[in-house]
């Protein structure tokens, strides 16, 4: 990866959430780095940090509780977290979007569709484009995701849950944003309607040009969507790779290794599914050494002492004991 | 399938309509004809709104049914009164999918499981009936230390054991899953499935598996029923279904599932057209036809039957009426 | 999770007896409850009011505090008369202590069967719904379309004043709010799938609504009931204030507050005392109000 082509590159980044009672470590030590035009597919469970690094780079962190405790995030070859609110405005929505999950809540029911992406223009509108050209520019969006512009005028409840998610990603794609962030754009949906927008959501990603970051819990999703892979847990990325490093190479980290056995395979009838035992680590009291340690089958004394290098080999970097000392071998 | 076993759960013709407006009824079980052996899993699935809970419900009684029989070993249960159909309700239990809402938040966990063996009283003192709840804990694999918490202070996979522990409480035969796994994590998800599959094994239950999510259904089910707007498109073991799909509906859904496979990256994924349809008032003729790309005049005119097209493999589908 | 493990717990091993002793929901509650300092202060308020209540004729001065001396018109503080005279010459610490009597049992009684009455109503709108529910309903906005002084003015002026009456007008005046408040509630409930799960167990209708519905309503119809008794203090002072409420002698807050202000630039603390004790009883009701509906909900436990 050349550095010029970097268009996103996040450095050592920790995110804590610190109520009066306890503190969450939500991110912890993120390096990541996005070219442009590529897609990357942020992959983990529940609780894994996946969204509070997305709304990060959004700025759009809780005011009081959220606060990034180290690191940077290069931007376009400027660092995001020190600008100011003001400017930071202007890049939210305009370079950098996002599409939310549930497509029911994140529409204004008052506000006619139209009015909604209009909206969208209306402030990013540098260059003062009149009316006449935001309503073009409107009907534009809408062909785009595939709803009629005649649909402009109705408002959110006439649409049906997959049209409504096209609505949420016309407005993001309406500015035409550098980065497009959807974080489980399609997990609210059925999976024939689920099919639909993620083939929208390709076709338009390799029309425009766009990068973009496809936050997901479904690997089948990554599997098809993304070029680049990063695998999250606690807080942290344990496994980074092209798409082929994680699902075509045998070398992974236990972790990604238990998410594929707790899959229930398609082709094959397996008697039983091998799911990684115990849960997720508690965010506020995170295990000292490697964190997915207490959860892990193979792992060892070193493991639940000290934190594991990253490993890497070509594109693919591990975080984890078990490579490390097959390279010094 | 053989001849001399008697199915544990049969419909016959099953219907349920919800009066929606004035002249406006929402088919959302039109027509159900199904049998469910013992030990046996049927999985259902289709997209939301297919009517698959109502069915599921429905064949509990927890939704009166319109029309229609629900044969329990034979038995008609719809005729029950409500004595009777309380004591069946032991028999047929319910897994919810949502382990948040489905139980009480202002009851400990061994309360929630204790209740139902309260209410039916299955057990003489209240002292036997917890001690039960405390040895269920351990059968769905819940450390007893949680016994006095309360569902909020749990995850969402021992909120869900709390659930399969209540449901068993009262030795059911047959229990409907419906969309047990849909809230979990995928790690957590694999420790259910693997939970449900083993009590099966142990306590010879039944299952109707309710989701929309095909790779589990597959995982668990021996024969499966698709549904699309209360009506049952394709039936049959679940090997067949995915090896040999026949309705259009399958063939898609099929494709539909992104797999995590990059091999698999560039193949065309057969997107069907459109939504799903209203189910108020339908329109005669089949479904499926509006988003179908082999439909022809007939699908319109005609509502095509449910036919054994291959031994046990059940389609309707004007395209399978001839040899295939 | 399970950090603070006061409660005990089950006892295990295979074969023995297991030692279910979890504390009755009641103690679990006080136990949160005391934890509360607001409700702990409301509590201890509330205590003291009720104690003056029960003593009144031992605390009080004067007897009933309806004596009239006409030199001690408007007479200041002394130690005969610790918060001074009013403008008839009656002793005003007997008035306000007398007078609690009668204020609060109004309040109280009223809030109280505004709230059965109201409830009742609501939960058998909300969980049978259709006709009942919508005759319910409609009746109900037919009610709420008069405005409540005017309502209670005409109630007292038919039946004439009495400490029975007001509290009929009384309820009348505030048990709309419980409705429509415990049939929304309902009607979140009975969707719930905890509710259909309590119903695929074999529940009947009845052990739903005590055991499962009831609880979960409990909260807010226990801060409405809270908030009522403080603004039913004030609107009993309201119906004093315009001469509705018991007949002129009897010490009761509000007349007191409303004869007070004849004189109020005279003699303004007239004015304060009945005031402030219509304030201390509503926010010590409002305290224990609040730290009972975070006590009875588990889920708000630290």
């Amino acid at each position: 990866m050349s550095n010029a082509e970097k268009m996103l590159d996040i450095k050592d980044l920790s995110v804590v959430y610190k109520t009066d009672l306890e503190t969450v470590y939500a991110v912890n030590g993120v390096t990541l780095s996005l070219e442009k035009g590529a897609t990357l597919g942020l992959v983990g469970e529940t609780g894994a940090g996946k969204t509070t690094l997305a709304l990060t780079l959004m700025r759009l962190l809780p005011e009081r509780t959220g606060k990034v405790t180290s690191g940077s995030i290069t931007f376009e070859g400027e660092n995001i977290i020190d600008l100011p609110e003001a400017q930071m405005r202007k890049i939210r929505g305009d370079k950098i979007a996002m599409i939310f999950q549930d497509p029911m809540t994140s529409l204004n029911p008052v506000l006619t569709v139209g009015e909604q992406i209009a909206e969208a223009l209306l402030v990013h509108n540098e260059v003062g484009r009149s009316k006449e050209e935001i309503e073009a520019r409107v009907d534009e969006t809408l062909t785009l995701v595939g709803i009629p512009p005649a649909r402009k005028r109705e408002y959110p409840h006439q649409f049906s849950g997959g049209m409504r998610q096209r609505v949420v990603i016309a407005i993001a794609l309406s500015c035409e944003p550098d980065l497009l962030i959807a974080d489980e754009p399609t997990t609210a949906l059925d999976v024939t309607i689920q099919a639909q927008v993620l083939m929208m959501i390709r076709d338009l990603r390799d029309r425009l040009g766009t990068s973009m970051i496809m936050i997901t819990h479904d690997l089948g999703i990554v599997a098809q969507t993304c070029d680049n892979v990063a695998v999250m847990y606690a807080g942290e990325i344990i496994e980074l790779g092209t798409a082929e490093d994680i699902f075509a190479h045998t070398m992974h980290h236990p972790y990604t290794d238990g998410l594929f056995a707790s899959l229930p395979n398609l082709k094959s009838k397996t008697a039983r599914l091998q799911p990684i035992t115990g849960l997720m680590p508690d965010p506020t009291n995170l295990p000292k050494g490697c964190k997915f340690a207490p959860r892990c089958s193979r792992c060892m004394e070193i493991c639940k002492e000290v934190p594991p290098e990253v490993y890497t080999e070509g594109t693919h970097s591990i975080r984890c004991h078990l490579f490390h000392q097959s390279k010094e071998n | 399938m053989a001849e001399e076993r008697i199915p544990l759960i049969e419909t016959v013709d099953l219907k349920k309509y919800f009066k929606v407006g004035d002249n406006a009824l929402l088919h959302a079980v039109d027509g159900i004809n199904m049998k469910v052996y013992p030990g046996e899993t049927i999985g259902v699935v289709g997209e939301s709104g297919c009517g698959k809970s109502t069915l599921g419900r429905t064949i509990l009684r927890l939704i009166e049914p319109t029309s229609g029989q629900i044969l329990y070993n034979g038995d008609d249960i719809t005729q029950y009164n409500a004595r009777r159909m309380k004591k069946m309700r032991q028999e047929l239990q319910i897994i919810f999918q949502d382990p948040y809402a489905s139980l009480d938040p202002r009851k400990s966990v061994i309360e929630i499981i204790a209740e139902y063996m309260i209410i039916n009283k299955t057990l003489p003192t209240k002292r036997d009936i917890f001690n039960r709840a405390a040895h269920l804990m351990d059968v769905v694999g819940l450390a007893r230390r949680y016994a006095t918490a309360y569902p909020h202070e749990l995850d969402g996979g021992r909120r869900q054991r709390i659930g399969i522990a209540r449901a068993l409480s009262v030795n059911p035969k047959f229990i409907v899953c419906d969309e047990p796994v849909s809230a979990l994590d995928v790690s957590i998800q694999a420790q259910i499935l693997n939970l449900l599959m083993d009590l099966q094994d142990e306590m010879c239950l039944t299952y109707m598996f309710v989701t929309h999510d095909l790779s589990v259904v597959k995982h668990i089910s021996d024969n499966i029923m698709v549904m699309y707007l209360g009506q049952c498109l394709e039936l049959t073991s679940s090997d067949e279904l995915f090896e040999k799909p026949l309705h259009p509906y399958t063939q898609a859904l099929l494709s539909a599932i992104p797999e995590p496979d990059i091999s698999m990256r560039n193949k065309k994924i057969k997107v069907i057209k459109g939504e799903v349809v209203s189910p108020v008032n339908p329109k005669p003729g089949c479904r499926f036809a509006a988003r179908c790309e082999h439909c022809q005049e007939r699908c319109h005119q005609e509502a095509p039957e449910l036919k054994e097209v291959a031994p046990g493999h059940f389609v309707a589908c004007h395209l399978c009426d001839g040899p295939i | 999770m399970a950090k603070n493990s006061t409660r005990p717990v089950v006892a295990t091993l295979d074969g023995e007896d297991i030692n279910f002793k979890r504390p009755s929901q009641t103690k679990e509650i006080l136990r949160r409850l005391r934890k509360n300092k607001g409700a702990m202060i409301g509590l201890f308020l509330l205590i003291c009011i009720v104690l003056v209540v029960i003593f009144a004729d031992f605390i009080a001065p004067y007897e009933a505090g309806v004596v009239q001396v006409a030199e001690n018109k408007l007479a200041p503080m002394s130690p005969e008369h610790p918060l001074g005279c009013d403008s008839y010459g009656r002793d005003v610490l007997s008035r306000l202590v007398h007078g609690a009597r009668n204020s609060l049992l109004v309040a109280v009684a009223a809030s109280i069967s505004s709230c059965l009455f109201g409830c009742t109503l609501g939960a058998i709108a909300g969980y049978f719904g259709g006709k009942i529910d919508m005759l319910i309903m409609r009746a109900l906005d037919i009610f709420m379309s008069i405005p409540d002084l005017l309502f209670t003015m005409v109630v007292v002026a038919a039946l004439s004043s009495s400490i029975p009456v007001l509290i009929i007008a009384m309820t009348l005046a505030y048990f709309t709010n419980y409705v429509r408040l415990v049939r929304s509630g309902v009607l979140n409930l009975v969707d719930q799938e905890y509710v259909e799960a309590a119903r695929a167990g074999g529940s009947s209708s009845a052990r739903i609504i005590i055991s499962h519905i009831i609880p979960n309503t409990l909260g807010i119809i226990l801060v409405n009931v809270t908030l009522n008794v403080s603004s039913l203090v004030i609107y009993q002072s309201t119906l004093s204030f315009i001469g509705l409420s018991l007949p002129a002698p009897a010490p009761e807050w509000g007349s007191m507050l409303s004869s007070a202000r004849v004189d109020m630039m005279r003699a303004p603390l007239l004015v304060v005392f009945p005031a402030l004790a219509i304030v201390l009883t509503a926010f010590s009701v409002n305290l224990l109000g609040d730290g009972l509906r975070d006590a009875m909900d588990p889920r708000l436990k630290n």
